[in-house]
């Protein structure tokens, strides 16, 4: 499928971070006052490929996945959710060579099982099966995939897929503009940096090979081959479908006389005023819809950022019309990770390492899971959520700014001892009035431990109960990175 | 997912009111990590296939990967949530709620503290969440494992029946006392004696009272272990008066999407004046709908935005666009307000 998805090379998969983990777990044996029952963990190692997200790193996905669901609201979209496994018969024939790669469950007796490998074959199922014709969904949850160890240094099992799809029969061309208005606005919104958004046509491409002289047959082949232009150069891609893939010499120049092409609206009409391409009943279509998409994009206002590219070409499985691709023009250091691709590609690269976000229309899907075959047309994206978070930790780990993993807003804390009572009752009135408070599970903790919490967690203000204040009747309220102070007149309620 | 998302909004806003954090663990653990951890219930964890790789089975709660997660990252101290789905071999009994997969929400505090303040913590988020999700009213139980041995000392259970006189004791909420005393005495084995001993303790219910009653009393004084349980039990119910747990919705349509304005015409050939409103909605971060028709019939329109709870449709109409204006109306009530509405020229 499109599903786009990044990570970054991961302490737990190099073989030197291994070696150094060993050494860790060790030395942390070896600690004295460690419970005794810890010992039975000291030497796990997560399951290979998988990943812990720590405070620091949920709180990033947080705002990622709030920047990402508003959107969608935005844009009326439903949200479903489907088994983390489904039946491996469903799962079948759908991802080509990827298949291997898909978990099974041990055959326990029952119905046999497998992890999802993506989003988008559950989607069809779930169409299918509840007879939807029409619905507008967004779907963002964790897939898994058995890469192998050896060609995947760096690459999770385990990750986000965050997926927008819309099904039914409308006319041409709206929802598929919608679906690359939505990018845009995520892509804007996540403040990554410039972005590209780069369209084509399924039907472009197969008229463009059909006129150019490649065999029917060896259209996917070609494809994947033209697909790699983001990676390699003109000549290595001519080199392999001439020399690996059999392609004649003269359609090999040919085509590299179109994938050289990227513009507007402008570039669909000079293509279809083009004597060759012209030839191509499937070309015209394609072309016919991409001077209409366009014509949608620039009422969307979004036309600044999106190139028709001749030479994106895509895992074409599934696809049966439009197809696009957002990448980011400035690609910071990318490690040994590289893409994980969607299905139905091959299991090498097959999307450039800037690229945050892939799609398109694909309108045969659902009906390899109706018993009638019935057809429910689909568009779709899918945004590479995992390269997003790494780009997002990266920021975070470079800016000065600490980034905070609880929302609490004032610490209830004492000055002198004995002021336990005080400080959970207070606590207990803040967090009935809905305000994010903590306490320290302590009976006579010290002023500067508490301070020190509020520093360490970013709790911007601090209630000081001392003696003589509750004498007075009032508490101190101070911001904490300024230490000014407010005193607010407080009687601790005696209604207990 | 609409209710859902309700619930969690309210489950996860209480848990970060007590300033908690998230953590996340993947679906899948060791095999390894999970043997030897659930009992009797190991037979119902669901293991992956052996593809030729490390041996895994999906997570069965979310507390073992906790336990985990604090050992592999050496962590001492932390009070976090967790929302994630679990995955139990039980027969699917759906009607009473039980699948294979199903969410578990859990909050604990790890680390070592002064006694009971993060117990009562806890008991505290209980009683917020289940106030504020609005499902009638509830009770919360309390009781301590040290009570519990310290009494089945001192009614004479023999140390090695103490696990299995205690799940037995555990089915009082759902069986009578005769039921229960029956499986103690003739399934389990334990004295008649022993068994009436438990029947005297275990119909008590009540408060801090209690537990001051039972540091009185002459049989129950003799375990210490049960007299530390009931002195923390005291502890706890001190703190728990001062967090004032003690006591304290209609039928609305649930929305399955959050759209505020559904923008429409009214005659044919409007498709692109919607679709450029539509768009300036949107880049103004309201939520919005259009209909992926070129030509749509007014009331199917309006009945989209019945059907789907939409409050307001924009309308826009061949002469209102002459006049420069756009018609708003409340979708429920029918009233409609005239807004002034020059269509952006520059496309």
């Amino acid at each position: 499928c499109r599903h786009v998805a990044f990570t970054d090379c991961g302490y737990w998969t190099t073989w030197l971070g291994g070696l150094c983990h060993w050494t860790v777990l060790l030395l942390w044996c070896c600690t004295p006052e460690r419970p005794f029952w810890l010992f039975l963990f000291d030497f796990v190692l997560l399951s290979p490929g998988t990943r812990d997200y720590n405070p620091k790193q949920m709180a990033i996905r947080e705002k990622v996945f709030n920047t990402i669901i508003s959107c969608f609201k935005r844009h009326g979209a439903e949200n479903i959710d489907t088994p983390v496994f489904e039946l491996k018969e469903t799962l079948t024939g759908k991802y080509g060579e990827d298949s291997k790669l898909i978990y099974d469950l041990k055959d326990q007796g029952g119905e046999l099982l497998s992890l999802r490998y993506d989003l988008t074959v559950p989607f069809a199922r779930y169409l299918a099966m509840n007879k939807v014709t029409n619905i507008k969904r967004y779907h963002i949850a964790k897939v898994y995939r058995r890469d192998n160890p050896a060609m995947t240094r760096g690459r999770y099992r385990e990750f986000y897929q965050c997926d927008f799809d819309i099904a039914g029969q409308y006319d041409p061309m709206i929802p598929d503009a919608e679906c690359l208005k939505i990018v845009h606005e995520i892509l804007s919104e996540l403040e990554l940096g410039d972005f590209r958004i780069k369209v084509n046509d399924r039907r472009i491409l197969d008229g463009m090979f059909a006129v150019c002289g490649v065999p029917d047959d060896k259209f996917r082949t070609i494809c994947s081959t033209v697909d790699k232009l983001d990676k390699m150069s003109w000549e290595d891609v001519r080199s392999e479908m001439v020399k690996e893939k059999g392609l004649s010499e003269e359609a090999a120049d040919q085509i590299g006389q179109y994938v050289s092409l990227q513009g507007g609206m402008d570039l669909a009409e000079r293509l279809l005023q083009d004597a060759k391409m012209s030839q191509s009943k499937q070309a015209c279509a394609g072309l016919t819809d991409m001077k209409q998409l366009f014509s949608y994009l620039q009422l969307f206002q979004v036309t600044d950022k999106v190139v028709f590219d001749l030479s994106l070409a895509r895992g074409l499985d599934y696809y049966t019309g439009v197809i696009y691709e957002a990448i980011l023009t400035q690609t910071g250091p990318v490690p040994v990770a590289a893409a994980q691709n969607g299905a139905g590609e091959k299991a090498e690269e097959g999307v450039s390492v800037g690229s945050v976000a892939g799609g398109g229309r694909y309108d045969g899907l659902v009906g390899m899971f109706d018993p009638k075959g019935r057809k429910v047309p689909c568009v779709g994206v899918s945004i590479g959520i995992e390269r997003v978070f790494s780009i997002m930790e990266q920021k975070a780990e470079a800016s000065a700014e600490k980034v905070r993993t609880t929302e609490t807003q004032v610490m209830v804390a004492s000055a002198q001892k004995n002021l336990l009572e005080e400080r959970l009752r207070l606590t207990a009135e803040l967090w009935n009035a809905g305000i994010k408070a903590e306490v320290m599970y302590k009976k006579n903790p010290k002023l500067l431990s508490q301070l020190q919490h509020c520093e360490d967690s970013g709790i911007p203000l601090v209630a000081i109960l001392g003696e003589q204040e509750l004498k007075d009747g009032v508490v101190k309220l101070r911001t904490v990175h300024s230490r000014e102070e407010v005193r607010f007149s407080y009687t601790a309620s005696l209604s207990v | 997912m609409a209710i859902r998302e309700k619930v969690f909004n309210t489950i996860i806003s209480c848990f970060k009111r007590h300033g908690a954090e998230n953590i996340d663990t993947p679906v899948f653990e060791l095999k390894e990590t999970l043997t030897g951890k659930y009992g009797e219930d190991s037979k119902l964890i669901y293991d992956l296939k052996d593809q030729g790789g490390e041996l895994l089975s999906l997570r069965y709660d979310l507390t073992v990967p906790f336990a985990r997660y604090l050992a592999m990252n050496k962590v001492t101290n932390i009070k976090r949530y967790h929302i994630a789905k679990v995955y139990r071999r039980d027969n699917p009994a759906m009607t009473r709620g039980r699948y294979r997969e199903f969410y578990q929400c859990d909050f604990d505090i790890a680390g070592q503290y002064d006694p009971m303040i993060p117990d009562a913590e806890c008991l505290k988020i209980v009683h917020e969440i289940l106030s504020e999700l609005e499902l009638g009213d509830f009770r919360i139980k309390v009781n301590d494992r040290r009570i519990l041995d310290g009494m089945f000392a001192v009614c004479g259970v023999p140390d090695d029946k103490f696990r299995t006189i205690c799940s037995t004791v555990d089915k009082l909420d759902k069986m009578s006392w005769e039921d229960v005393r029956s499986e103690m005495v003739k399934e389990k084995g334990l004295s008649e004696e022993a068994a009436d001993q438990i029947g005297q303790y275990v119909s008590l219910q009540g408060g801090m009272d209690l537990a001051e009653r039972l540091l009185q009393d002459a049989k129950m004084s003799q375990s210490k272990q049960a007299c530390a349980g009931l002195t923390d039990m005291k502890q706890l119910f001190s703190y728990l008066q001062l967090f004032q747990v003690t006591d304290k919705a209609s039928a609305e349509k649930v929305r399955t999407t959050e759209t505020q304005v559904m923008v429409a015409s009214a005659q044919k050939n409007l498709l692109e004046e919607r679709l450029r409103l539509t768009a300036e909605l949107w880049n103004a971060g309201i939520k919005a709908e259009v209909m992926y028709k070129k030509n749509p019939k007014l009331l199917s329109q309006l009945q989209h935005c019945e059907d789907s709870g939409i409050p307001l449709v924009a309308i826009l109409g061949e002469q209102e666009l002459k006049d420069g204006v756009v018609k708003l109306r409340t979708v429920h009530s029918r009233e409609e307000v005239r807004f002034s509405y020059t269509a952006s020229l520059s496309v």
